[in-house]
């Protein structure tokens, strides 16, 4: 409660500073509102500088619809959209695929894929399940007050279509990029893209490395083997299956552009399956999910993504705004899932799977389910971490995230047949920096979607998540090789790991790691009132110990640490099965285009540099 | 609910939100206007320093020294470089082309100074203010970030001013388009 009294009460002398400095600019009130810079209360809609557009956080007002710099949206009048699930071809367009990088026949790629020569007895090429995915500009609506939105999306969808996969499965995704030219990107983002797979077990050059992009009119082929940690190492030759993964998403990750290309859309859901997760209430874990009769690539009922994220719309031409000229991070006054602002869905009285994204670009949630009434934090069940099963299911009544995290929890509707529920975000996050440690007050929040319950629904097989048990923690208790220290810094407005910059054409390693070998990684917040959703790419950690308490939830696998004021955390690692460049940076996506970010290697011999 | 959206440009938005039209002052002594001089029609390389900056202005400047003369004669010519005063009381244009020469600042670097309230406004809009007041008044822990950007094409981002000549080169090239695609990557 301190600090955010501290924080507003900087807020409010940061607005008289700003608009001393307009007055001294002699700026007359009507040029301020023309130029968007003071909104029609009278108030300037920047809090911490003038480039700053966004209003920290949207009040849910009377209606439940949101106020702030945005043109005014009524909430709860769309339905959820639902994601299409991406349907594999026969045949690729364009030539057919090689091993080695095809440039000659437009291919961006420039490395060969390294898993059918490292494990040729595992992974053969060709890849019988292909797929084909263009990136394209398309116009949607996000909501019916605005006008239709320029976005790029896969397929020209956002959020892009839903990805089923099978461990055991691998695919091959060719990926074509068919964005306009600069001209046309309506104000922002770079048409040479690169698309990463965030938390597969992915070789390097088809992680979608942040140098590793692809220019307008190219394609790239994605190899996805599909497969289990430890396959190549520890658990020959099928992997541990207590590495399992299950919700995973995609998206942009083009070195300095990567907010801007994710803002305008270019984003989607992959989710993996196997034989104990199966998507079928009536086998393996009896998770909630009834498949489609049509078969495995058709959206499984009752177990639905959920993609959050916050956007701005420009007052006078209703379109999506990209503060450009922003360090510190952008907050949306617009909240929406699955590409809508504030949509209702429509759920019968039984239990649904939710998994739930905060697709940023900056903001952190809590999210409490409410009825707007008495039960302001009905309580349901957390499965998942980072999209990774927990041990057992943990009763929880809000789940906390940041940029880039996947949290899977079930909701039993049961109780609440006819009644109308809430997703309430409580978290209270002013600027770019972070949250400000403030849960606000039930009713104080922003209501996130509707769910409208039905008075019958079909019959409910999944298993009580009370008696629920998924996958063991992996053994970390093997010695480091290496313990190394990573200080997160902030010096003269710029982000610095360990005193030292991110280059951003990538061209060298920070850090080499030893394939096949334990590390141990400690992150430390040294960079004042700032917090870093802190994303490592390739394998997963657990925590060892952090200074402070660790939450239950985080008792689990994880690959995005959320790095609070002044934290250190101890991280445990192992590094196994492809070799080649992976990054590790900030997930709030606008410190990441501002080179929070390192680049590491996984190779045969590895270093010792403990501070790299 | 019917309302007419206006039909504004993104190059047009992105003149308004960003770039007042203020009047500034050159090292050389010119007086400029800000987006229809040194903007408009460019690809453009921006940061905020002041003459006697003790911190980070002198090794960042060096650096862009050296980017400079990697990007070689495109300097004034397509790529225009701006450094503004953070202390346009004390900078006058003696003051910045002194600190200009030390340097060794080739041609089509421009270092402005200009109205206090202007430049505070321009910082502002650009985004070179730290969101924290108290380190934000203090003007030794000013930003090293350097925006860079193509106008007409609104390409813009941005780079740690100490991180390696030969890649921010290769970085500010990024925006560089349709020309010199080969150098893209």
């Amino acid at each position: 409660m301190h600090i955010t009294r501290y924080r507003q009460k900087k807020s409010l002398e940061i607005a008289r500073r700003n608009r001393l400095e307009i007055v001294k600019a002699r700026l007359s009130r009507r040029e301020m509102l023309k130029y968007g810079l003071i909104g029609s209360s009278g108030f300037l809609v920047f809090k911490n500088g003038l480039s700053q557009w966004a209003s920290g956080y949207a009040h849910a007002s009377g209606g439940g619809g949101a106020t702030g710099t945005s043109p005014p949206t009524r909430a709860f009048v769309e339905a959820l959209p639902i994601m299409p699930i991406k349907q594999p071809v026969s045949t690729l367009s364009g030539p057919a695929p090689t091993i080695a990088p095809n440039t000659a026949g437009g291919e961006g790629r420039t490395r060969a894929h390294q898993a059918f020569t490292s494990y040729p007895s595992k992974f053969t090429f060709p890849v019988a399940t292909k797929f084909e995915v263009h990136q394209r500009a398309a116009s949607v609506v996000m909501s019916p007050d605005l006008p239709p939105q320029p976005v790029w999306g896969f397929d020209g969808r956002y959020p892009g279509p839903t990805y089923y996969a099978r461990y055991g499965q691998q695919i091959l995704v060719r990926n074509f990029d068919d964005l306009p030219p600069p001209a046309q990107n309506g104000g922002f983002g770079m048409p040479s893209t690169t698309t990463h797979l965030h938390n597969a077990h992915t070789p390097s050059e088809s992680d979608g490395f942040p140098c590793d992009f692809q220019q307008p009119g190219q394609f790239y082929d994605h190899h996805y083997p599909n497969v289990l940690a430890g396959f190549g190492s520890t658990h020959a030759p099928t992997g541990d299956v207590n590495e399992s993964l299950g919700t995973l998403w995609y998206h942009d990750h083009r070195v300095d552009f990567t907010a801007q290309n994710v803002y305008k859309g270019l984003t989607g859901f992959y989710i993996l399956y196997n034989d104990l997760d199966t998507g079928n209430e009536t086998t393996g874990f009896r998770l909630p999910g009834v498949p489609d009769p049509s078969g495995f690539y058709a959206p499984v009922k009752y177990d639905v993504p959920l993609m959050l994220a916050d956007r701005v719309f420009d007052p006078s031409t209703g379109q999506l705004f990209f503060d450009l000229f922003n360090f510190d991070g952008i907050l949306g006054d617009r909240f929406l899932v699955n590409g809508k602002i504030q949509p209702f869905f429509e759920v019968e009285p039984r239990r649904y799977r939710f998994r739930v994204l905060d697709s940023g670009p900056s903001r952190f949630y809590q999210l409490f389910l409410t009825d707007k009434g008495s039960n302001t934090q009905i309580p349901f069940w957390q499965i998942a971490n980072d999209g990774n099963l927990l041990p057992q299911p943990i009763r929880v009544n809000n789940i906390i995230m940041g940029v880039a995290q996947r949290m899977e929890i079930i909701v039993d509707f049961r109780p609440f047949a006819g009644k109308t529920l809430y997703f309430e975000n409580r978290l209270e996050q002013v600027d770019g920096r972070g949250p400000t440690g403030n849960t606000l007050p039930a009713g104080a929040g922003n209501l996130i979607m509707q769910f409208r319950v039905k008075s019958t629904g079909a019959a409910d097989n999944s298993a009580d998540p009370a008696t629920m048990h998924f996958y063991k923690l992996p053994d970390k208790t093997a010695a480091p090789r290496v313990t190394r220290t990573f200080r997160f810094e902030r010096t003269n407005g710029q982000w610095a790991i360990n005193g030292r910059f991110m280059d951003a054409d990538c061209a060298s390693p920070r850090v080499r790691v030893k394939q096949n070998t334990v590390e141990n990684w400690i992150l430390q917040n040294n960079s004042g009132g700032w917090m870093h959703p802190v994303h490592i790419h390739f394998e997963e950690h657990q925590i060892l110990s952090q200074s402070n308490a660790i939450d239950a939830v985080d008792v689990s696998r994880k690959d995005v640490h959320r790095l609070q004021h002044s934290q250190q955390v101890q991280l445990f690692f192992r590094f196994r099965d492809f070799q080649g460049r992976y990054p590790f940076h900030c997930h709030n996506v606008v410190h990441e285009d501002h080179a929070m970010m390192l680049r590491w290697d996984i190779d045969q011999t590895g270093d010792t540099n403990t501070t790299p | 609910m019917p309302q007419r959206w206006a039909d504004t440009s993104p190059r047009e938005l992105i003149r308004r939100r960003y770039f007042p039209d203020l009047a500034l002052v050159t090292h050389e002594g010119k007086r400029v206007r800000l987006y229809e001089d040194l903007i408009k029609d460019k690809i453009v390389i921006l940061n905020f320093m002041y003459a006697h900056c003790r911190g980070v202005c002198s090794p960042v400047t060096a650096n862009l020294v050296r980017v400079q003369r990697l990007l070689a004669d495109r300097v004034g010519r397509d790529i225009f470089m701006c450094s503004f005063s953070l202390k346009p009381d004390e900078d006058n244009p003696a003051a910045l082309r002194e600190y200009a020469q030390r340097h060794a600042v080739g041609p089509g670097w421009t270092f402005l100074t200009g109205d206090a309230a202007d430049l505070e406004l321009l910082r502002r809009r650009l985004g070179f203010a730290d969101p924290d007041p108290a380190r934000d008044a203090d003007r030794s822990n000013h930003t090293g970030m350097v925006r860079y950007g193509n106008e007409p094409l609104h390409l813009w981002a941005a780079f740690p001013g100490m991180s390696r000549a030969d890649a921010i080169a290769k970085e500010i090239l990024w925006v560089d388009w349709p020309a010199r695609r080969d150098l893209q990557r």
